[in-house]
């Protein structure tokens, strides 16, 4: 997975999982393709920033700590995301800070205390090959990068656009409440009105858990299930999916899809997550409480009914054949 | 004649989903907005009778994207305008025999309406490159395999509900396969890596049977 560059990171230990997470691939949804990308992108480019990086450059992504990695150069590095513990060497270092690894030194980061995702960016960012377009590893497709293992060498590359400057940030992960439930809002739909009237009310007023079988297509959650609306099917033609879409399968219990999650589903979508609420989402761990809030459509966002064409557009007036 | 609308219903804060009558109608306006693509635009996700439509709500808003749709000129190709992809396909299928018995048909028969019609790519997903292939005779609509294979070859072309499809690569699947072809429909090397894309015509040829043809 290296592009014939000289390797500078090797993984001694990745942890429950480290993989490689740029932007993504967007705009490749008519071929089977979903973005990917990182799941807590504000900690992604916050973790760039830091470092002078360019926005897309690659970073490793890593879940709960227990990350080793030996520098064979000497690297500026950043890490965003859950806060833990973080050594260089024997040194102490911190989250929110670019700092510097020696040549030789093991950088290890340990559990974080809440939140669940980790972002270690490298000044340069990493060399490993693109994928169409993108490096980062989507494991509902199977595409790009495969996650890290130990004895893994990773080149970097010349993704940098400025200076690091920045001493420290005065920013904080997105994490959940040291105690009681994360909130998240919701806009209702696309498919809210396949559910019965008194499921809308549950799904505001119920805490749900994040369960075990979560991961980066989508947070499972146990909590009331969701009824069709009485004569409604459970499954609707298939249709696209977004990042952020609360999915509810035929057990009613909804799951919140994740950067990963499938292009297109059969299951009605009953609400779909604030764009700028998916940071937390994407921190959220098995065991975690999660409530979801109603929210009114921003000026701009809303639809919903029939739209007047245009006297020349005819989508349901074929010109030929 | 009925009066032209588009039924638009929100889907988060940087997506519309789109409601059309048919395939026909979604694959129209996919077409449109590709060829006229407008600023913001991330991504189109065309399914049967819906078309997905992200945007970055930092360049445009539901409503301008809106307006924009409602003003896309229908530029839709004829049926013999739209590329055509031939797939030779060897019938050898594990589960020929027994389509042909749920079908009530003779597995020659099966074999002869599966490579008797022209299908359209209608949507991908399930896998990339994974294309849904509209078209299908209906008295080969069958519901999936109660008991999904965890292993299905790669170039395994197979049928389940409506639809046929081929699998771009190996893996788990619960869809009835008739046969294997060795065209390469996914190839990351290749630009675009997917051979089928919503729109394009499939027809698939005999290249035998089971040894018998």
């Amino acid at each position: 997975m290296t592009a014939g560059r000289e390797p500078v990171l090797e993984v001694l230990e990745p942890g429950l999982l480290a993989i490689v997470q740029d932007l993504g691939r967007p705009g490749l949804g008519a071929m089977g393709v979903g973005r990917a990308g990182a799941a807590d992108e504000g900690s992604f480019r916050l973790a760039n920033r830091l470092v002078g990086n360019a926005e897309l450059a690659a970073a490793i992504e890593f879940v709960l700590g227990g990350l080793a990695i030996r520098f064979r150069r000497t690297a500026t590095v950043a890490l965003t995301g859950a806060p833990a513990d973080v050594r260089a060497g024997e040194r102490a270092a911190a989250f929110n800070a670019p700092f510097s690894v020696r040549a030789g030194e093991v950088l290890r980061v340990a559990r974080p205390a809440r939140g669940l995702r980790g972002y270690l960016a490298v000044r340069g960012g990493l060399g490993v090959t693109p994928v169409l377009g993108s490096r980062s590893w989507d494991s509902l497709a199977g595409i790009g990068p495969p996650p890290l293992r130990a004895g893994d060498l990773l080149p970097l590359a010349d993704d940098h656009d400025g200076e690091p400057f920045v001493d420290v940030a005065p920013v904080r992960a997105p994490l959940p409440p040291l105690s009681g439930a994360a909130t998240l809002r919701v806009l209702p739909g696309p498919r809210a009105d396949r559910f019965a009237a008194s499921a809308l009310d549950r799904l505001f007023v119920s805490a749900y858990e994040v369960t075990a079988d979560s991961d980066r297509v989508g947070l499972r959650l146990a909590g009331p299930p969701l009824p069709a609306a009485p004569g409604v099917a459970a499954e609707l033609p298939p249709e696209g999916m977004v990042t952020g879409a609360l999915q509810v399968p035929p057990s009613g219990r909804p799951v919140l899809f994740l950067a990963d999650h499938p292009v297109t589903g059969g299951y009605p979508v009953v609400g779909v997550v604030l764009t700028a609420d998916l940071p937390l989402a994407a921190q959220l761990r098995p065991g975690d409480e999660v409530r979801f809030r109603p929210t009114a459509p921003a000026a701009g966002v809303g639809g919903g009914g029939p739209v007047a064409a245009a006297s020349g557009a005819r989508w349901r007036r074929p010109l030929r054949g | 004649m009925r009066t032209s609308e588009l039924h638009v219903l929100p889907c988060g804060d940087h997506a519309i989903l789109v409601e059309l009558d048919d395939l026909e109608d979604v694959l129209a306006l996919n077409a449109a907005l590709r060829g006229h693509e407008p600023a913001g635009l991330v991504d189109v996700v065309p399914a049967a009778e819906t078309l997905l439509i992200m945007f970055d709500p930092g360049v445009t808003s539901v409503e301008r994207l809106t307006d924009y749709l409602a003003r896309l000129p229908d530029e839709r190709l004829t049926a013999d305008e739209t590329p055509l992809v031939e797939i030779p396909v060897r019938y050898d299928g594990p589960d020929l025999d027994a389509v042909a018995e749920a079908t009530g048909l003779s597995a020659d028969e099966v074999v002869r309406r599966h490579a008797g019609t022209t299908y359209t790519v209608a949507f991908t997903g399930f896998a990339p490159g994974f294309a849904y292939l509209t078209g299908l005779d209906p008295r080969l609509a069958l519901p999936r395999r109660e008991n999904p294979r965890t292993r299905v070859p790669a170039g395994s072309v197979a049928i389940a509900d409506r639809y046929s499809g081929v699998y771009p690569r190996s893996g788990p699947g619960g869809w009835h396969l008739l046969g294997h072809t060795d065209a390469v429909l996914w190839d990351l090397d290749r630009t675009p890596p997917a051979a089928l894309v919503p729109g394009t015509r499939v027809r698939f040829t005999v290249r035998g049977r089971d040894g018998r043809r």
